[in-house]
């Protein structure tokens, strides 16, 4: 990689001028598109799951949404621990993140990445790096979300 | 065909996403945390359990879809135990996936170790 305080020839300078031209348009598509893809993809296989859960081990609806979001959880973990799920989080973005496995990915990645200072202050505090926020606020939200709704339901029932 | 439209639902619940990343420069942490406090209030105003009737786990399976079993289960709680289901509801119903991401997460961090990063 070249510094920053080397000149650039005019041809490079052409050549940068160039780039920015091109590449908002030409990446910016293209890593919807990867997101889209593989984003799908995952709710297809957890799609997959429901049916599993549904037909052949006859859930109820509650259980069949929590075997899926075990299901993909555990795949997910698995794939971070192998150093699989981090590469096609650089393929594919958000299309990675935004389904639950990216929600599991975030909780493994930065364990296992602390896991030298220690399985209470590594492991076990920084496995809540990302997914502590997640619940604080989906938690804390739904709690809120609870109050309003009992003071309807008096208003309106009353 | 549901297949299809789980594909386009929640192919496209990420390009929400990939656009969040490319024109706002949000990290991943504040995304997840945009969906699922998103998903709560969408289900809270009525307007994710019809993407859910029609596309099943592309919209469950998205982040925005834990925010929505988490509001759903306050709100049957709340009819069920009156206010105390306003506390109880949200975690009793993502129970077990809360469980199964600390668990699986912990061991996973246990037993693999973390590849050298090329």
């Amino acid at each position: 990689m070249r510094t920053l305080k080397q000149k650039k020839t005019p041809a490079q300078q052409e050549y940068d001028a160039l780039v920015k031209q091109v590449s908002p348009k030409s990446e910016v598509p293209w890593s919807l598109v990867k997101a889209f893809v593989v984003g799908g993809l995952i709710c297809c296989l957890g799609q997959a799951f429901n049916d599993l859960g549904e037909k052949v081990f006859m859930l109820d609806k509650k259980g069949v949404s929590a075997f899926t979001s075990m299901a993909l959880i555990f795949l997910s973990a698995l794939f971070t621990g192998l150093g699989v799920y981090d590469k096609l989080g650089q393929f594919a973005g958000a299309g990675s993140i935004v389904p639950i496995t990216g929600f599991a990915n975030s909780i493994v990645s930065p364990a296992m990445e602390f896991k030298r200072e220690g399985f209470v202050l590594g492991v076990g505090a920084k496995m809540f790096v990302v997914a502590g926020p997640v619940l604080v606020y989906g938690i804390t939200a739904s709690v809120l979300y609870g109050v309003i709704y009992f003071i309807v339901q008096m208003i309106m029932g009353g | 065909m549901m297949y299809l439209k789980v594909f386009l639902v929640g192919g496209l619940i990420c390009v929400v996403g990939q656009l969040l990343i490319l024109f706002t420069n949000l990290t991943s942490a504040r995304i997840l945390v945009a969906f699922v406090t998103a998903g709560v209030i969408l289900t809270a105003l009525g307007l994710y359990q019809p993407l859910v009737d029609w596309a099943g786990a592309g919209a469950t399976v998205p982040l925005t879809g834990f925010g929505y079993s988490l509001a759903n289960g306050v709100k049957e709680a709340v009819q069920e135990k009156g206010i105390l289901g306003a506390l109880t509801g949200g975690v009793s119903a993502t129970a077990g996936g809360i469980a199964a991401a600390v668990t699986f997460g912990y061991l996973a961090s246990v037993l693999f170790t973390p590849k050298t990063k090329s």
